[in-house]
């Protein structure tokens, strides 16, 4: 019998969590003198209040669902993809080679071939700890953490040796062709009288992250690969007298992992700078982990703490702008999720299943 | 090239090796109780910056080494408080105490001293002045040893000799005392050791202790000996570089000397020499920055050596089911 009833474990564990998280970060602004109230309404304003910051809001909560998406796959699984960050660097060299050397008609074409070019350059990146895991056991948090540092020298390595143009300074391409510019926020919602999301990066990637939320849902709890996932995820052992091979759910695991990661790239690279630059991807392979715990690792969860996670990006950005707190507050608060959603799980679990269990006594 | 340049070489590779060095040992303590630490990145950052903001406030190096040493005590306890006390996930935890770090250290810096996340630059007292050993001056004109002796052997802070004196003590405490038989067997046999009457959270504690005490001496020598001041980020992936040495070196300790000296050697020469050009092909500094993490994959991968991790490692013991 579960000790505590489902709903419990979905809302109110990681909700807790959240509060403390909370309680602890408004601590933290205490402490360097500045008002937490003033500061929550701050980011509330610059984040939520006008659509410009919806439109960056959105923007960051693109790359958080393909990255949270991405470990919650793997977490599927039961392995921890810490390389999601590598994996979108080379999604993002996937998309430039695409845009760059394929003369494309029409933007909806070029997204589409964008699309594989990610998937398929994040998947080779996560193809290579998945086998070592699966044939030689080597760990797969080292390997994708040694990966995530091998994919930054690659990166380096090609954007100033190979794609940087003739004369250029800084280690980028050049400009992807005017065809491949995705519709934003702004072209697809303004009318003549108001523009809407006015200088804002959201774009159409907000759209495909939404049906990857979608597939990911399907693929997990409505085939027969995702029911071997999650059997895979739930007990090896139990698994294998099923006849479900460890090797192929492993490397195919990773390799949806991988992709879902490499796809990121599409809304910083093709949607936003239009180009390949060097980290591209800020960090966001990173908080896709604490995305993923904080949403259960559920797609639907998934793209909630997205959502959350969009707000604070943006709104630590005007915090920095407006106030004398630095970005890194996003940093702190993203460290506590990590911690209570995480790894402090049972801190926070032990006390709520004595409470039901307690409750369901009294019942009884 | 001549001796004088493969000195000044050699002698970088000394002082980039020492942090790896403190926090591969680190590590090895703490692996080899069978708690996983990916946090010494963020044990290294936390220490730097304390380190260097009491020895700026104070104009003591001294106390911004003890300070450095608790602000990593403080994040290995939770490390402790996550991985031991509550069962959690050691890698998860170990990715908060990263990211933590890398926040804390950025927003105190701006509060205390405003300059953009970094601490005033730290002069005289405040810095690890290098240590002349006796006789140095006298013995530079004898040919060849003369001078290994005064470039390479002397002329190190205090924190150096310290850390390459850790590692025969790290391999005397392991190997030949009881304290590091039980803390080995911990991070092989819980049950066994539990059966035994030995507290297993009592010997877990201890070990990410000790792995808290040399991360932070670690990260103080890097903001007050290796360079004279924190800036942001500053261990720039060195807790990891040091991760794969202890892979590398398979958790042992002489053997984390020499991966160690490897991956500084390998910093020094990148940082030395752009590109290397060995006439038939050249060898971008990418791949050198790139070397530590591809040699460790092909190492784990088993290919070139077997790099067996304790067995016990990254699981919670659960005393009784």
């Amino acid at each position: 019998m579960d000790r505590m009833p489902h709903w419990a474990d979905a809302v109110l564990v990681p909700l807790i969590s959240l509060i403390l998280a909370a309680i602890l970060s408004a601590l933290v602004i205490i402490g360097i003198g500045e008002d937490p109230v003033a500061a929550f309404n701050l980011m509330v304003e610059g984040a939520l209040m006008r659509s410009a910051g919806w439109g960056y809001t959105l923007y960051y909560a693109t790359n958080f669902m393909f990255t949270g998406l991405a470990v919650a796959v793997a977490f599927h699984a039961r392995m921890f993809n810490i390389g999601g960050e590598g994996q979108a660097t080379l999604g993002g060299l996937g998309v430039a080679l695409v845009l760059l050397y394929i003369p494309w008609p029409h933007w909806s074409l070029a997204l589409l071939a964008a699309t594989l070019g990610a998937a398929a350059f994040g998947a080779i990146w996560a193809f290579i700890p998945a086998y070592l895991q699966a044939k030689r056991g080597s760990h797969i948090v080292i390997t994708t953490i040694m990966f995530n540092f091998i994919a930054a020298a690659f990166l380096n390595y090609v954007l100033v040796n190979l794609l940087r143009p003739q004369g250029a300074m800084d280690p980028a391409t050049e400009k992807f062709p005017e065809a491949t510019h995705l519709p934003t926020f702004r072209d697809m919602f303004s009318s003549a009288e108001t523009i809407m999301f006015r200088g804002a990066p959201a774009n159409v990637t907000f759209f495909l992250a939404v049906i990857a939320c979608l597939v990911v849902w399907l693929l997990l709890w409505r085939t027969r690969l995702g029911y071997e996932i999650r059997a895979f995820g739930h007990s090896e052992s139990a698994a294998k007298y099923a006849g479900i091979s460890p090797v192929r759910i492993t490397v195919i695991a990773m390799l949806i992992s991988g992709a879902l990661a490499g796809m990121m790239a599409l809304n910083t690279t093709q949607g936003e700078s239009e180009r390949l630059i060097l980290n591209a991807t800020e960090g966001a392979g990173f908080i896709g982990i604490a995305v993923a715990l904080m949403g259960r690792s559920h797609p639907f969860g998934v793209f909630l703490a997205a959502i959350l996670f969009g707000f604070l990006f943006q709104g630590g950005a005007e915090l920095a702008l407006w106030t004398n707190i630095p970005r890194e507050l996003i940093v702190v608060i993203q460290a506590l999720v990590i911690l209570f959603t995480g790894a402090l799980d049972n801190m926070v679990r032990m006390p709520l299943e004595r409470v039901f269990l307690a409750l369901r006594r009294k019942e009884g | 090239m001549d001796l004088f340049t493969i000195l000044q070489v050699l002698d970088s590779t000394v002082r980039l090796a020492t942090p790896l060095l403190l926090a591969c040992l680190a590590g090895l303590f703490s692996e080899r109780a069978g708690i996983f630490d990916i946090g010494l990145e963020g044990k290294m950052l936390a220490a730097a910056f304390f380190a260097a903001a009491l020895a700026a406030i104070t104009g003591s190096v001294w106390l911004g080494l003890l300070a450095g040493i608790a602000a990593s005590l403080m994040l290995s306890a939770i490390h402790g408080l996550a991985s031991i006390t509550f069962r959690g996930n050691q890698l998860i935890s170990g990715v908060a105490i990263n990211f933590l770090a890398a926040g804390m250290t950025v927003l105190i810096a701006q509060d205390l001293f405003s300059q953009g996340g970094r601490t005033p630059s730290l002069i005289g007292k405040g810095r690890f002045e290098p240590i002349t050993l006796p006789f140095a001056e006298e013995v530079i004109d004898i040919p060849v040893l003369g001078p290994i002796y005064y470039e390479l052997i002397s002329g190190h802070s205090i924190l150096v000799y310290v850390a390459f004196l850790m590692v025969p003590l790290s391999w005397w405490v392991l190997f030949r005392t009881r304290f590091g038989l039980r803390l080995r067997a911990v991070g092989e046999n819980p049950a066994a050791v539990d059966t035994a009457g030995v507290s297993v959270v009592g010997l877990r504690y201890a070990a990410v202790a000790i792995c808290g005490v040399l991360c932070g001496i670690a990260g103080a020598y890097l903001a007050t000996g290796l360079q004279a001041g924190f800036v942001k980020d500053m261990t720039a992936g060195r807790g990891f570089i040091a991760l794969a040495a202890l892979i590398f070196a398979k958790w042992r300790p002489w053997y984390a000397l020499y991966a160690c000296l490897l991956f500084g050697l390998l910093q020094a020469v990148a940082l030395r020499y752009q590109n290397i050009d060995l006439g038939l092909i050249t060898l971008p500094v990418q791949f050198m920055d790139a070397l530590p993490y591809v040699l460790t994959v092909v190492i784990l991968a088993g290919f070139v050596g077997k790099a067996i991790p304790p067995r016990a490692g990254g699981q919670p013991y659960v005393k009784e089911r």
